[in-house]
């Protein structure tokens, strides 16, 4: 365990132990158990079967495409997947939830063991492991603040397929924390099982945080519910750490309780822990038999399996060259990757990964649009480094050009061709300029010659000015330097 | 195993009946009763039996193709509601 995670209190350094439950909707056109539509922003309670309002008498009916996507995200994962699971009632009562009970996966999950590697900043990697993932059907939702005295009830998500994802109390930092999510979330968007919209709630956080002096055992948790960003949840567990941190350093001690992170102050704040503690009597549920996967099914979806972002990353900097930071940055979401690769068709990849990851993306940050909205196309950055690559333009002019593509869309061909921002690369031409530099700048002379070599960028600025930038700048300095020792 | 008085005020709870405190110990003496009798499978060796999760192993479970076949019937969900309003179920607060 590195020592830079450790958090320091009065009594000396803290060690944070997270482990995370993601709910993440399952990309499906119909429910988990009915044949009601499963899309976003609908009239309230228009997207409810009577299966999923609980109406006496009817019978849930697995969607088998829930099963495969929880299948394909074990794959994904590496996990083992169990082809014999069980579906169970979770009992509790709650307004949202019409059944009385949640059909959910307890003691035999469709997914087993897995892991996911996460990537640090400095370059360090970790590998995470992934408990379980089993399937569930989300509630529907309360809405509270309609009426003073009641509150209002929209079952469209009740009965929409979730997988929950539950990792191992692997994680040590809230950074760690968010290059988990992060990454859990770009190979749930590249397997397609997920859309990993956080902001819609197709993909919530409850982390689990405890603190304990290094080397103790495992100090007591605290849940965090319903944390719908990452960084919220990076958030959540700094402020959450520390609080344990303070109750325990001065002399008190943690309560296993339910908290939630209020986003406004950045705190977070116990739920009401009057109510006893939650005793969900799980059992079979005597409506659906287990579920027995073939390995046909398995073997399937397993060659059907893409490209996933650790496999891409390997492949970016074995066949391109990159760093794997680069190479990082890239996969980090399938579209940009995508756009990546389309660019570097044919160019110098190192070169395109550098416009990508610099110029493209100062671009669309400042301008707060997606790599999907962006109007360079790939084609189009790939033939602005052809024209560096070849000469026609150095890489100072090309900035211009990249900044007339991005206003205009225009390809960067015809761009240089209407502004004549062709590069000078007639050494006749450039002797001429380079002569006359020299011909003013006798003190600069001097100087050259008296060993401050520096000074050379002074003649090359000259020469740039006189030709609106479009000197060949490797010739120049060539020139430059041949004319001056002369 | 026999079922206390708090353990049926317990179970009460859980399922949201409302059962008064004089009924208490007729109850928890009905349960032990019939918790007593299930008790008699306890004589069955059952070391290195799995649990059963159905009563129908060997028959398949039945799956449906994702496609929506069914919802858009509101009027019917609110049907039975005591009270709806803009579509919605309309229930007393559930939070402070």
């Amino acid at each position: 365990m590195s020592e830079k995670n450790l958090i320091k209190g009065q009594t000396g350094d803290w060690e944070v132990v997270i482990g995370l439950e993601v709910h993440a909707q399952v990309i499906a056109e119909a429910k988990l158990f009915s044949g009601a539509d499963t899309s976003f922003g609908a009239e309230p309670n228009e997207q409810v079967s009577l299966v999923d309002a609980a109406m006496p008498g009817m019978l849930p009916v697995i969607n088998k495409k829930a099963l495969e996507q929880a299948v394909r995200t074990g794959l994904g994962i590496k996990a083992q997947i169990n082809r014999f699971s069980v579906f169970d009632r979770k009992n509790y009562f709650y307004p949202d939830l019409p059944q009385g009970y949640q059909i959910s996966q307890f003691s035999d999950p469709i997914v087993g063991k897995g892991e996911i590697v996460i990537d640090m900043e400095d370059g360090e990697s970790r590998t995470v492991g992934i408990t379980r993932i089993h399937l569930e059907q989300d509630a529907g939702k309360s809405v509270h603040d309609m009426d003073p005295i009641s509150t209002y009830v929209d079952l469209n998500r009740s009965g929409v397929p979730l997988m929950e994802i539950v990792s191992e109390p692997d994680l040590r930092s809230a950074d760690e924390a968010a290059a988990y999510l992060t990454k859990l979330r770009a190979i749930l968007r590249y397997l397609g099982t997920c859309d990993g919209n956080m902001e819609q709630g197709s993909m919530r956080c409850d982390a689990n945080v405890s603190v304990r002096k290094p080397g103790d055992d495992l100090g007591t948790r605290c849940e965090i519910k319903n944390v719908n960003s990452i960084r919220f949840a990076a958030q959540a567990i700094e402020y959450e750490a520390r609080r344990q941190i303070e109750v325990i350093e001065g002399g008190g001690t943690i309560d296993q309780e339910t908290r939630l992170f209020d986003a406004n102050k950045g705190v977070t704040r116990s739920m009401r822990s009057k109510e006893e503690a939650h005793d969900y009597r799980y059992f079979p549920d005597p409506d659906l038999l287990p579920v027995n996967l073939s390995e046909e099914f398995v073997e399937e979806i397993r060659a059907s399996l893409p490209e996933l972002p650790d496999e891409k990353k390997d492949r970016f900097v074995s066949e391109f060259g990159l760093s794997a930071y680069d190479a990082d940055v890239l996969v980090a979401e399938k579209a940009i990757a995508e756009y990546f690769e389309e660019a570097a068709k044919g160019q110098d990849a190192k070169t395109v990964a550098n416009w990508v990851t610099s110029d493209l993306f100062g671009y669309l940050n400042k301008e707060g649009l997606e790599i999907s909205e962006s109007p360079v196309s790939a084609k189009q950055l790939g033939a602005l480094v052809g024209l560096i690559s070849d000469s026609t333009i150095s890489g100072r002019i090309a900035r211009d050009v990249f900044a007339e593509m991005c206003a205009s869309g225009k390809d960067p061909g015809d761009i240089v061709e209407e502004k004549g921002l062709k590069q000078v690369s007639d050494s006749g031409e450039l002797e001429g300029i380079v002569d006359e530099v020299i011909a003013k700048g006798t003190a600069q002379v001097e100087q050259y010659k008296s060993g401050n070599e520096k000074i050379i960028g002074w003649f090359v600025g000259q020469v740039m000015q006189a030709t609106k930038g479009q000197a060949n700048p490797q010739m120049v300095n060539e020139i430059l330097r041949k004319k001056l020792t002369d | 195993m026999s079922v206390d008085k708090s353990t049926v005020a317990r179970i009460a709870q859980l399922a949201r009946i409302k059962v008064p405190e004089e009924d208490l110990d007729a109850l928890a003496d009905e349960l032990s009763k019939i918790v007593g009798w299930v008790e008699q499978l306890d004589e069955v060796d059952t070391e290195g039996v799995a649990p059963m999760a159905s009563t129908a192993e060997g028959t398949v479970l039945r799956q449906r193709d994702d496609v929506v076949t069914d919802g858009d019937c509101r009027d019917d969900v609110l049907s039975n509601a005591p009270e709806s309003e803009k579509g919605y179920f309309v229930v007393p607060k559930v939070i402070e």
